[in-house]
């Protein structure tokens, strides 16, 4: 398994074989209800201190996986295990405490945080809701978190609709960052972003990160963001890993023709780069039925008669360099078998 | 030769608060025919106010739009009536808009929404109406268009929809499109296709382009020539090629410098300090001058006119032949 392959002392979650579907209504003369198998059999690990990209378009996933590995969603089966904790096993209570550890930045500042509340009360809530610390305690803890991300004393009292989007998002990571965790995902947290506050953010979190040692799942559609703040990055499509890779390797030296495309696609801000696009033909196919064998085989430019009957699973190809597809696990079947 | 589109000092006003605010002003461009013009800027910089401006496609009872002229192939459209207006809608200059979900009628078949477009300005038969839209259906890159023309708009993919729009802008055969964020929504294998798509109708038809984005490598792909919007102003306009090697305004420096790369590493990205002011409360001098890296104290209660620098144009008193180079 590649889990085990690839596992270390210093993993702080492994996933194994997770799978999350979501079952629709059954229709009339349906057999079986219909299923999205958003995240279907994806196994990974997260080493401490690390930032671990997840990447996709949208619908591949990637914000269903991560939800699943802090437990918002429940798993259809799997595991994820939280520095060898088995999560599923837990009780409510333990899963409760463990909460403070694992945080969770959300893509839309305007969406998470209450506009009743003031920057204080929104800060200082989780400490409400899991510290005994003093009054006093807790708004010294507030003041230095806001110093840390960067904002004001005197924003403390005011309410959320005064501030701009930026700063709203640097008040939303205060608030994860006020129990002191160990692992925050991070579900595209600058795409509502303009460019240049994204850039502040984005410093911010590669800041903070060094600051307190903290371990990010980050999971992006922006393939630009994702090389500027990962170190190792997987590359979802159709709820699937097709690739796992060190940054440097993904970038520069993709294998997965998904990836290539992918990769491709991307338009870079600068005339003199050469561009040599890959285009892909058609849509994403619809997550109800998704192509038999590898699931890509119907938009990839590489693809035989084999890709659309077998499966290719994530294999190892270069040190930390794993991927799924038939061209690196079985390259003669592909021009053998018809 | 005579540009097909002359803006000069076009103004744009919102009424906030019972009192009338200025979101766009001072705006002055030309463009060719053929060209690709892009406006690039941050949200609510009034890139999009420009364009719909020009169309007049904002709210009367809210917004107040003024120009010295607009000359549209040599008319000025800006003293037009609104009847006069609409013929110049879809047919002389087109539209693309962002959310084709939103901008498509939900409860009417592609087909029957692309047909009245060929049929508001009478410019095909009725009878052969279905199969022109057929045709371009096809043209756009939709597969199986007679299955599609028959098909609403839920039941298309976002891809799909935004080809939908773009044909609709093209039945008229309008001299410009003007396409606002017709990206934005979509992924990027997608917006890869959506784009190719554009430069390859765009060669056929010949049509003028006005691309909206904020997206700097879309613009680095699609543009010949850029316009950089700053807090209501135009504060840059430059060939592609000297606004990528050599951008003048310190905006345009901070922005290209704060965006992440897909080809290189970078280990901290460029930041522009602070926020863009409020439309209420827009300061006397330079609109950029809190951000600034390289201000001076004249910036700070005098507002920089555009200077010409070759083909460039850039609104900052670094290019002031009294104080700059």
């Amino acid at each position: 398994m590649v889990s085990d392959l690839n596992s270390q002392k210093n993993d702080i979650i492994q996933v194994k074989n997770l799978k999350t579907f979501f079952y629709g209504k059954k229709k009339f003369l349906q057999r079986e209800r219909p299923v999205v198998k958003a995240v279907n059999d994806v196994s990974f690990s997260i080493r401490q201190g690390e930032t671990f990209g997840v990447v996709g378009e949208s619908g591949c996933g990637k914000s269903t996986l991560g939800r699943t590995v802090i437990q918002l969603l429940k798993p259809t089966e799997g595991q994820v295990l939280y520095k060898g904790l088995d999560l599923s096993t837990l009780s409510a209570d333990q899963m409760r405490d463990l909460r403070k550890e694992i945080q969770i930045i959300f893509q839309d500042p305007y969406a998470s945080l209450n506009p009743k509340m003031t920057v204080r009360e929104l800060i200082q809530g989780p400490l409400d809701v899991f510290s005994n610390d003093s009054r006093s305690d807790k708004l010294a803890k507030v003041r230095k978190i806001i110093a840390a991300v960067g904002l004001r004393e005197a924003d403390l009292r005011k309410y959320p609709h005064e501030f701009s989007g930026g700063q709203r998002q640097r008040i939303v990571i205060a608030r994860a960052l006020i129990l002191n965790p160990e692992f925050i995902f991070c579900d595209e947290p600058v795409s509502a972003l303009d460019v240049s506050v994204r850039a502040q953010v984005l410093n911010l979190m590669k800041d903070i990160q060094a600051d307190l040692d903290l371990t990010y799942m980050f999971v992006s559609h922006d393939l630009s963001v994702v090389r500027f703040i990962c170190d190792r990055v997987a590359v979802m499509y159709l709820g699937k890993i097709v690739e796992i890779a060190d940054k440097h390797a993904l970038f520069e030296e993709a294998k997965h023709p998904y990836t290539e495309a992918l990769l491709s696609a991307i338009p870079v801000p600068d005339v003199n780069v050469k561009r040599q696009r890959i285009l892909l033909e058609g849509d994403l196919p619809s997550p109800y039925n998704p192509p038999s064998g590898c699931q890509f085989h119907n938009r990839c430019r590489y693809a035989t008669k084999y890709c659309s009957v077998a499966e290719p699973a994530l294999t190892q190809v270069d040190g930390e360099h794993y991927v799924a597809c038939h061209r690196y696990s079985a390259p003669e079947k592909m021009k053998t078998v018809s | 030769m005579e540009p097909l589109l002359d803006v000069r000092n076009l103004k744009v006003e919102f009424k906030i608060d019972k009192k009338w605010v200025a979101a766009v002003e001072d705006v002055h461009f030309q463009l060719k025919a053929g060209e690709t013009l892009t406006i690039v800027g941050e949200s609510g910089c009034g890139k999009s106010v420009t364009a719909m401006s020009m169309l007049r496609l904002l709210p009367k009872t809210t917004a107040q739009i003024s120009a010295d002229e607009i000359l549209f192939q040599g008319r000025d459209i800006s003293k037009l009536s609104d009847t006069e207006m609409t013929k110049i809608r879809g047919q002389g200059i087109g539209m693309i808009f962002q959310d084709s979900m939103t901008s498509l009628n939900p409860v009417k078949t592609v087909g029957k929404q692309l047909d009245e477009a060929f049929l508001v300005h009478g410019s095909v038969d009725p009878a052969e109406v279905k199969q022109a839209s057929i045709n371009l259906l096809r043209e756009v890159g939709i597969s199986s268009p007679e299955q599609r023309y028959k098909e609403y708009p839920h039941q298309l993919s976002g891809g799909m929809r935004q080809r939908v729009m773009i044909a609709m802008a093209l039945a008229q055969q309008p001299a410009i499109i003007i396409a606002d964020e017709p990206t934005t929504a979509l992924d990027v294998t997608i917006q890869a296709q959506i784009l190719e798509l554009l430069k390859k109708l765009q060669e056929k038809s010949g049509s003028a382009i006005i691309l909206i984005t904020h997206d700097m490598g879309v613009v680095a792909e699609m543009a010949d020539r850029i316009i950089v919007m700053y807090a209501g102003m135009f504060v840059e306009c430059s060939p592609t090629k000297d606004l990528f090697t050599n951008p003048l305004h310190p905006y345009t420096r901070g922005l290209l410098t704060a965006i992440p790369r897909k080809d290189m590493d970078i280990d901290r990205l460029n930041v522009i300090e602070g926020t863009v002011p409020t439309l209420t409360d827009m300061p006397k001098g330079c609109r950029f001058y809190d951000r600034c890296e390289s201000r001076m104290e004249r910036c700070k209660n005098e507002l920089p006119p555009l200077y010409t620098r070759g083909e460039s144009s850039v609104r900052c008193f670094l290019f002031d032949a009294k104080d700059g180079e």
